[in-house]
Order: structure tokens, then sequence, then C-alpha cells
């Protein structure tokens, strides 16, 4: 078997694993590490469920090799609540506006909309109309909600992050 | 929908890769790999099964950005979104600028490569039809050195380009927009962030009211980005209203032979860069009015 040892920073925590090269980073994440709310739709790019933070920017885990990772930082959406029963603002925003229904889109669309937010206090442009959201959001797709909700979400996260000063 | 086995190298030079690439022993086919955003899908499909991959993102100076007297040297590397946001992009290159938005997604985008793009010659893709309307030069490395590419000698079919197996495309140089310059990107695609069914990339120069030099190419409607040479023409001198727009259009529009498939009709994709034509062209002259 080919493999290679690589060092991950996950959700802050720093590992050094041994994968098979041929691995994506998704199936890293989830049967490696055991972090299973990185979710696999088509494995192939287009739904944007397995969307994670790779050193600050949103990209897709499935369309990478877990070997290269190496020396990267990851956040999923595992690494978002801080573990004191409160939810990220993010996801309190999504929740509040009911922007999910089976769940399984949500994990890359918080990923999604936590770039945003992200993107919003590095001073790099963000989405301002709906219409720019929907946009943004067209990478994500969610058979359940219509999007309607998910749009209200992500202008309740944005304006989130504009209100406070971080 | 697990890439298969395969051999992973990850050089540090071009060197490195390239002679990764060309010590082939019977490994198979081997594969550069890059912001991977094509080449992980077709991995994970099995359309591509390679024995080896030649992972090129630990090669440092691949990634830089820069202007030197009026050219715009764009690194293979570049990420599709650090281009688009670039300030020398923005400003020299506005054609460039004016196309990454309609590129895949934000997450694409953050990790598909400049070079990828055009290595890849999708013939619906922005960037070759990009680099085809600038008369882009791609430069090349290779065991024998480097060498640059003219963009309408590089993009020879489906999916297809002048690089050999064992080259590594290194940079993309455009010449940079001078003053009176203005460009647009104008497509049609089934939802946003699909891969267009026809798309047209005009940049226009003018001369005060004049047309001092139109560029255009269209994507989606051929097996590469064609090159609107007889709208180019037909546009040069003139000031543009819409009968000029009409003569312009109508004379690229008749030599296009595309074919149809489920996104589109040969008639419809015609009728659309037609409109694309005008779109674009108008666009790009507004913007160029702007900058006089
Ligand atoms: C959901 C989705 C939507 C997309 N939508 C669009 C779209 O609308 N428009 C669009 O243009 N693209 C789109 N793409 C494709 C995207 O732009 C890719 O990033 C691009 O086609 C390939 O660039 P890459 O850096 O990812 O290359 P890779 O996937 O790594 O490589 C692609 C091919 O080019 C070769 N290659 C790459 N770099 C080099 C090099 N430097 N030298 C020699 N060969 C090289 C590889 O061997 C491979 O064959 C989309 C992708 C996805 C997943
Ligand atoms: S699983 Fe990665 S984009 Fe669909
Ligand atoms: S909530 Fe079910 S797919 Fe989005």
């Amino acid at each position: 078997m080919n493999t290679r040892e690589i060092t991950v920073t996950v959700n802050g925590r720093k590992r050094t694993v041994n994968v098979e090269v041929r691995r994506t980073l998704a199936d890293f994440l989830r049967e490696d590490l055991g972090l299973t709310a990185t979710h696999l739709g088509c494995e192939h790019g287009v739904c944007g469920a397995c969307t994670v933070i790779v050193d600050g920017h949103t990209e897709r885990s499935c369309t990478q090799l877990a070997v290269q990772a190496d020396g990267r930082e990851i956040t999923t959406v595992e690494g978002l609540a801080t573990g004191d029963g409160e939810l990220h603002p993010v996801q309190q925003a999504l929740r509040d506006n009911h922007s999910f229904q089976c769940g399984f889109c949500t994990p890359g669309f918080v990923m999604t909309i936590y770039g945003m937010c992200e993107d919003k206090k590095a001073g790099r442009p963000v989405p301002c109309s709906r219409t720019e959201i929907r946009e943004e959001l067209s990478g994500n797709i969610c058979r359940c909600t219509g999007y309607q909700s998910i749009v209200d979400g992500t202008e309740a996260a944005l304006a989130g992050t504009a209100g406070k000063e971080s | 929908m697990k890439p298969a086995v395969f051999e992973y190298v990850s050089p540090t030079s071009v060197d490195e890769a390239v002679t990764a690439l060309s010590t082939t022993d019977d490994i198979g086919d081997v594969k550069v790999l890059a912001g991977g955003q094509s080449l992980v899908p077709l991995l994970s499909l099995r359309l591509a099964q390679p024995g080896r991959i030649v992972d090129i993102n630990g090669i440092e100076n691949l990634s830089e950005i820069t202007e030197e007297a009026g050219v715009v040297t764009i690194g293979a590397l570049v990420r599709q979104a650090v281009a688009g946001r670039s300030d020398v992009v923005r400003r020299s290159i506005p054609l460039m600028a004016a196309a990454i938005p309609l590129i895949g997604h934000g997450a694409i985008r953050n990790r598909g490569t400049v070079g990828g793009s055009i290595a890849h010659a999708d013939p619906a893709a922005e960037l070759p039809t990009v680099a085809a309307c600038l008369d882009a030069e791609l430069v090349a490395q290779g065991p024998g050195g480097e060498r640059s590419i003219r963009a309408a000698d590089f993009f020879t079919g489906f999916f297809t380009t002048a690089l050999s197996e064992d080259e590594i495309l290194t940079a993309v140089r455009i010449r940079a927009a001078g003053p009176g310059t203005g460009a647009a990107y104008e497509e049609v695609a089934r939802r946003h962030g699909d891969f267009a069914m026809a798309g047209v990339a005009a940049q226009v120069r003018l001369d005060g009211d004049t047309v001092a030099e139109a560029r255009i190419a269209i994507s989606g409607v051929d097996l590469a980005p064609v090159r609107a040479s007889k709208a180019e023409a037909a546009l040069a001198g003139r000031t543009i209203d819409d009968a000029v727009l009409d003569e312009a259009a109508d004379a690229t529009v008749a030599d296009l032979s595309p074919s149809s498939d489920l996104h589109g009709s040969a008639a419809y994709r015609k009728h659309i860069a037609g409109v694309l034509i005008r779109k674009a062209v108008r666009t790009a002259a507004a913007r160029a009015r702007e900058t006089l």
C-alpha cells in the first residue's frame, strides 16, 4: 500500500497520521479521524456537502488528497462550537432561521457561510444583497429547504459578523 | 467513487517535476496534479487512472503574479480566487478579472489554479477563452528546457493542448491592457457556477469614439475556444452602434458549427453566441469609455 506520514492540525489539534496516498481529505476526516460531520454527497466537487476550511479558505474536501493537507490547518463543522453548550453564531443564525430540514447539506452550508463571515472579518469582499448571497451559496445543494430559509440564515449570520467587533 | 491506486510524488522544483514526468518506466500514465478541481473528480470517477501523480503544489516559484515592461506573468499555480482579487490582474487584465467570478463556485476557485484550467482545456471554460482572446503566451518546461507557446497554437482540440506529456505549464504571459481598454465576459449557463453553454470574452480599445482594436473569443461552440476574427475585423475603425454590432455578430455566427447536447441544441448555441457577442462588446466598450 502506498502511504505517507502527514501532520495536520484539525480543529486546533495537531495530528501525525499515516495515510494512503489515494485517500481524499474527506475520507481521511471521516474514516481515519472519525469526524463524520463532514458529509459526502457527490464526491466530485459539485454538491458542497464536504466543504471545510483549509488555511482560512473554504475548500472541498472531496477534491483534494489527504496527503496534500500535510502541514495545513483544517476546520470542520465539529470545530466551530466551543463545547460549552453554545452554538457558534453562524450555527445559531441558521438555527434561528430554520435553515435546514433533514440536515444532510447543513455542514457544507455552515462552513461556506462561516467562510463568508471570515472573509468579511478579513476585509475580503462578501455578498451584500440576497442575489449575491444566492450566488455565493450556489455551490451548495440542498434538496429540502428551497433555500429561502438558508438565505435568511446567511443574512443573519453576516449581519451578526458586522455587529460583533472581533 | 474512490481513486485507484497510484504512486504519489511531490517535487519541490520544476526540474524535479519534469524528471518525475519523464521517467515513466512501466508505470503507465503520469499526471500533473495542480488544484485538483478537475483531476481529483476524474480520479474518483476512475475516468483517469494514472500510475503516478506528480503533485506540483510544493513548487514555490509558480505562485507569483508580476508585471514587467507591459507584460503580466501569472504563475501556473496561482489560485483562481487569488488572481481574481489581484490588483495587477484587475488593472492590467480586466478580462481575466471579469471571467474568474464565473468559474464554478468560491470553494472551487479557492483551490483551482489558473494554469490547471488552461492545461485542462475544457472548451466551455473561461480561462482558456481569455487566453485565446488576449493571445496569451503559455510558458512550458520540459526535459529540453523552456518554450513559449502562443494560445492560438496551444489549444489543439477537445481537452487537448500542445503540451507534451513530460512538460509542465509554468506560467501564463499576457500583455497588459493599455488606457482606453475595457473588457467583459458574458455567458449563458443552466445554473450559476455550471460550465457555460456558450460564453464570449471581449476586449475593446477605443480611440475617441472609434474602435482601435477589438478582441473577441467564444467558448462552448467548438472543440476549443474560437477567435471571432470576422467580428473583430468588422468592428475595427468603426463607432459601435446596433447596426455595427449586428454585422459583427452575424459575420461570426454564420461560421460557427457547434454540436448539440443535453444542455442545448446547435441552433440555440449559435443564437446565444450572437446575443453574447453584442452584449460583451457593448459592455466592454462602455467600460473602455469610462477609462478615457
Ligand atoms: C463543481 C465544479 C464546477 C466547476 N465549474 C467550472 C466553470 O464553470 N468553469 C471552469 O473553467 N472551470 C470549472 N471547474 C473546473 C475548475 O476551474 C478547475 O480548477 C480547472 O479546470 C482545473 O484546474 P486545477 O488547478 O484544479 O487543475 P487539476 O484538476 O489539478 O488538473 C487538471 C488537468 O490539467 C493538468 N494540469 C494542471 N496543471 C498543470 C500544469 N501546470 N502543467 C501541466 N498540466 C497541468 C492535470 O494533469 C489535469 O489533467 C469546476 C470544477 C468543479 C469541481
Ligand atoms: S461531496 Fe464534495 S462537493 Fe459533493
Ligand atoms: S436540509 Fe436536507 S438537503 Fe438540505
